[in-house]
């Protein structure tokens, strides 16, 4: 058995437990499991490939480098991993996203320092492949790059450190065409004649044309935007995979990207929008003056010791809640709610959008961290038919989801959308800082209703309040 | 401007339309309210309580001679000569069935406001007097039956014998059936309720009524302004024959079925109340509009030779005086508030607004019954159709591409791998191979992934996708210096992927738990 015949060996496992991890990940029963499955499938993958190096010929300071990379990215990581709040996760999985294509660029960098850069002294790659491998070299920076500053922009737009309304470049869509033909263009000069500063043009574009493309989608999308960015880091370890020729990259980007491309795909279902229109940058951004100037009425405001009387009345009490309880932090007021309620023999569930929050499952993560228990927490078609007959739902922080123009305006920019239909219910209160719109820039009629009531303030706080009245 | 409140006339009235809190409302909006003496007496708001509110107590010339006066009943006609010119009366009107009181009050230069004909739309709701009403009607319709029918509602099992509950018929499903659902199932009843509209059946069970429909109905309706409209004769037909197996078991029916603008339908038969045990009530609550009952008479409880009690009271809302008042001032408050656009006392009739157009039937003289037809969302749209809930709303595109167009797709992209792999290497086949399998198995891996693990999946396969670590280690071990530096910073930003994306991961599941309390498996 041979060093390498070893590593592939390895290299199969690791493949395998990794489906296994994603299988194992799509249940609630086996989703510890999954999560150990890619950890195992992971380390097996590491010490094989250090292994690997080590019969390469590593030398005692690459060695020592490779210790201090792995120590040091590991530190970094975990210590985020403890520290990260649960609202700060949307954030956090962004930027992971930007170092897997960061990654994929050096390693693309390399892979032509190391063969077309130095054609005598390479043995890698027999000189009749030379072509192919150029080609893979320029198509892996180029998803690197693009993987890399497309989850840097999204990461600085959740973390509310740059403006999420969308980027309105004229011509937005012909730049990124644009982009892409200059890309394929490069890639032909490239391979006919492997030279630095064509692969520096080419990174420079992509990096401009992953900018650009997240930064031209708007706020309210970006649940879809960072699933495509998780495929898009998965599209770029498997070009690396084809670059390094190993076939556990390969594999792993594969399933990485499929999966990615699949959730996003749920997801534009979920707001019926279009897949392909999202991912080429900035959706919907027609029209979005429609139904601006129509006078809706005026809102009706109730404070947290009526709501607190509405809900000891209510016999069932539904909670949607959506990226402003995320922002107030309210989830564990509003888990203490819940419970406080069930006591009483209220049947309080939670109705959740599915691109409630910034990233898919946000609400569902906040909710398990303040120990809701998931039986009660249902997505919005189990819930959609049951709010007709319940007396209280509280709109926590949820704007856009609970719009009933999606469903009743042809005009509006969110037409189609499925929203949950809170307004069906007997009285909705709606959880609020102010007035204003929400992600998508639309009025919400629902805030005029006669069944509703606004609650003004710090969802937390307001939350607290109605425990406190109770 | 001032607003009159002179004293319900009608006998048997004990309503009246403002109350000591909806005056408060009415001054706050700019008003001067004078009301009649005694106005308020029936329903217990003594006139003292009126003073303290801000409103001014005063005859009933002052009353009626005020700018706007607000009434429950229709004016006699003795009334409409007491209102001064110019005037606005509002009050419950209902001009489809009295053409007469429409034409006489038209003589005069009036504004009148019919709080009957507001339309059924959501915006209007809080003005809906009819809701209102029929909402305390349907309640009282069930204490009435309670008073006379001489038995427990609820079934109880004593040391002294068992008691069978008592079964309630409700026949029409609309506010004030719905109410009674409500009172008679919280007495214990057994409730069953039968409408024409098949929609409504969600709305009894949710008040612990049981549907009942008409046996295999072809012809039903689904209403567009949200109230009943006549039936085809066969189904009129299969009803009858449903009503007399209905009869002939329960021990309590109460009959809502109301068209509005036309006599009650004919429900309950002769031969049906005949066939009813002895000691059963039925509460005829269209009484007043000619009746659903043979036999039964307004204002009156007429017992038949079978011992059949038959209640047609008329003034059913108005035997809960109080609240009821009090829900229609608040009702008259919110229309108010809706013409005084400026809150600075000053009533301003808008007929682009289709609230007002509708509700108003004589206009400074000018006859302006009936008004344009309104559409209103309570009906739900046909099915395949999602969501239209205004009329006309084009339904949204589906976005599934054409099969002709999936195909050419499909065979695009079969040609293209074709190509690509043909023109290929060996060893770049290969890869190829595991690439185009592992897609496959990526979809299919997730595609079962249950909604609240999104957030999960997505760090763990950020974290695999942190293997490209792997690639990095191996060119660390090149000799070249920049090839080096680049494969440090490389795995060093892989690794804190890798380490990170698990760790989160963990830390997430860690916090999905289950209730204590259910132990059901997953849905």
């Amino acid at each position: 058995m041979t060093a390498t015949g070893a590593a592939s060996a390895a290299y199969i496992v690791a493949a395998l437990l990794f489906i296994l991890s994603l299988a194992g990940l799509s249940k609630h029963e086996t989703a510890k499991a999954g999560n150990s499955y890619g950890i195992a499938g992971m380390a097996i993958a590491l010490v094989a490939t250090i292994g690997l190096a080590i019969d390469h010929g590593l030398s005692g300071t690459g060695a020592i480098l490779m210790v201090v990379a792995v120590v040091i990215g590991a530190a970094i990581g975990l210590w985020r991993a403890a520290e990260v709040e649960m609202t700060g996760m949307p954030e956090l999985i962004a930027l992971l996203h930007s170092f897997v294509g960061l990654a994929a660029v050096l390693v693309g960098w390399n892979g032509y320092l190391t063969v077309e850069a130095d054609p005598e002294g390479q043995t890698e790659v027999s000189a009749d492949l030379l072509g192919i491998h150029s080609g893979e070299v320029a198509i892996g920076v180029f998803i690197g790059a693009v993987t890399f500053t497309g989850s840097i922009v999204a990461f600085l737009k959740l973390s509310a450190r740059i403006k999420s309304n969308p980027l309105m470049l004229p011509g937005k869509n012909w730049l990124n065409l644009g982009a892409l033909a200059a890309f394929v263009a490069l890639t032909v000069v490239f391979v006919v004649e492997p030279n630095l500063p064509v692969l520096a043009v080419l990174t420079v574009i992509a990096l401009a044309l992953g900018w650009h493309l997240v930064a031209s989608i708007g706020g309210g999308d970006m649940p879809v935007v960072v699933s495509m960015l998780n495929s898009y880091s998965g599209w770029a370890a498997a070009a690396a995979g084809f670059l390094l020729g190993n076939d556990l990259l390969i594999i792993t980007g594969a399933l990485v990207g499929a999966s990615g491309a699949y959730l996003s795909y749920i997801m534009c279902k979920a707001m019926n929008r279009s897949f392909l229109s999202v991912i080429a940058g900035g959706f919907g951004n027609e029209g979005s003056v429609g139904s601006s100037d129509v006078d809706y009425g005026e809102h009706t405001e109730i404070t947290a010791d009526d709501t607190a009387d509405l809900l000891r009345d209510a016999t069932s009490v539904v909670i949607t809640p959506g990226y402003g309880m995320a922002v107030a932090q309210a989830q564990s007021a509003v888990a203490e709610l819940t419970r406080k309620l069930t006591e009483r023999g209220v049947e309080v569930r939670f109705g959740i959008h599915p691109v409630a929050g910034r990233l898919p499952g946000h609400m569902n993560v906040l909710l398990a961290e303040a120990k809701v228990p998931y039986d009660v927490v249902l997505e919005m078609d189990e819930i959609n038919d049951d709010l007709r007959s319940t007396s209280v739902v509280l709109v926590i922080g949820a704007n856009d989801t609970v719009n009933p123009s999606a469903s009743e305006d042809p005009a509006s920019p969110i037409a189609g959308m499925p929203v949950l239909r809170v307004w069906e219910a007997e009285r909705v209160v709606v959880f609020k800082r102010s007035m204003n719109t929400g992600y998508a820039g639309v009025q919400n009629p629902l805030f005029f209703r006669d069944n509703s009531r606004m609650l003004f303030g710090d969802a937390r706080e307001r939350v607290e309040d109605i425990l406190k009245a109770l | 401007m001032q607003i009159g409140v002179p004293r319900e006339t009608r006998p048997r009235e004990t309503r009246v339309a403002a109350t000591p809190a909806t005056v408060t409302q009415l001054i706050a909006l700019g008003y001067d309210v004078v009301v009649e003496t005694g106005a308020g007496a029936a329903s217990s708001f003594p006139d003292d309580a009126y003073a303290a509110a801000g409103a001014r107590a005063g005859t009933a010339e002052e009353a009626w001679g005020a700018e706007v006066v607000l009434r429950v009943n229709a004016p006699a006609p003795a009334e409409i000569g007491r209102l001064a010119d110019g005037a606005t009366l509002i009050s419950l009107l209902s001009p489809a069935l009295n053409p007469e009181l429409v034409e006489s009050l038209a003589a005069r230069p009036i504004t009148v406001l019919a709080m009957d004909a507001v339309p059924r739309i959501s915006r209007a709701q809080s003005m809906d007097v009819l809701s209102s009403m029929a909402n305390i009607a349907g309640y009282r319709a069930v204490i009435e039956a309670a008073n006379v029918f001489g038995r427990f509602f609820t079934g109880q099992v004593t040391a002294a014998g068992k008691v069978p509950p008592a079964k309630v018929l409700v026949a029409g499903a609309g506010v004030a059936g719905l109410a009674a659902i409500g009172a008679a199932s919280s007495l214990g009843a057994i409730v069953r309720s039968t409408d024409v509209r098949p929609e409504v059946a969600e709305q009894v069970r949710s008040l612990g009524g049981e549907y009942v429909a008409v046996p295999d109905a072809a012809e039903t309706q689904v209403s567009s302004d949200g109230y009943a409209r006549e039936m085809g004769e066969d189904f009129n037909r299969r009803a009858a024959q449903m009503y007399a197996e209905q009869a002939r078991d329960v021990d309590i029916i109460i009959t809502t079925a109301l068209i509005p603008g036309r006599p009650a339908p004919r429900l309950i038969t002769e031969e049906m109340v005949a066939s009813m045990k002895s000691g059963s009530v039925i509460v005829d609550m269209a009484a007043a509009q000619g009746g659903n009952v043979a036999g039964s008479v307004a204002d009156e409880v007429v017992v038949t030779p079978n011992g059949v009690s038959i209640i047609g009271y008329t003034d059913l809302p108005a035997r809960l005086p109080a609240q009821a008042s009090q829900l229609y001032g608040t009702n008259l408050v919110n229309l108010l508030k809706l013409l005084t656009p400026g809150k600075d006392g000053r009533l301003v009739l808008d007929f682009d607004d289709v609230v007002q157009r509708t509700i108003t039937v004589v206009r400074a003289g000018e006859k302006t019954w009936p008004p344009p037809p309104v559409q209103v969302s309570a009906a739900p749209a046909p099915p395949p159709v999602p969501a239209g809930a205004t009329a006309g709303a084009p339904s949204v595109p589906a976005r599934t591409p054409a099969p002709g167009r999936r195909f050419a797709l499909v065979g695009l992209a079969a040609a293209l791998l074709f190509g690509l792999t043909a023109f290929s290497p060996n060893e770049l086949v290969q890869h190829f191979t595991v690439f185009a399998l592992a897609v496959v198995v990526g979809f299919y891996v997730i595609s079962g992934v249950h909604h609240a693990l999104h957030t999960p999946l997505m760090s763990v396969t950020n974290a695999i996708s942190g293997i490209i670590v792997v690639g990095a280690l191996l060119q660390l071990g090149s000799d070249d210096g920049v090839v080096i530096a680049l494969a440090f910073l490389a795995t060093l930003v892989a690794s804190i992927n890798v380490f990170g994306g698990f760790a989160v991961t963990r830390r997430m599941l860690g916090m999905f738990s289950r209730g204590p309390s259910t132990k059901v498996a997953a849905r």
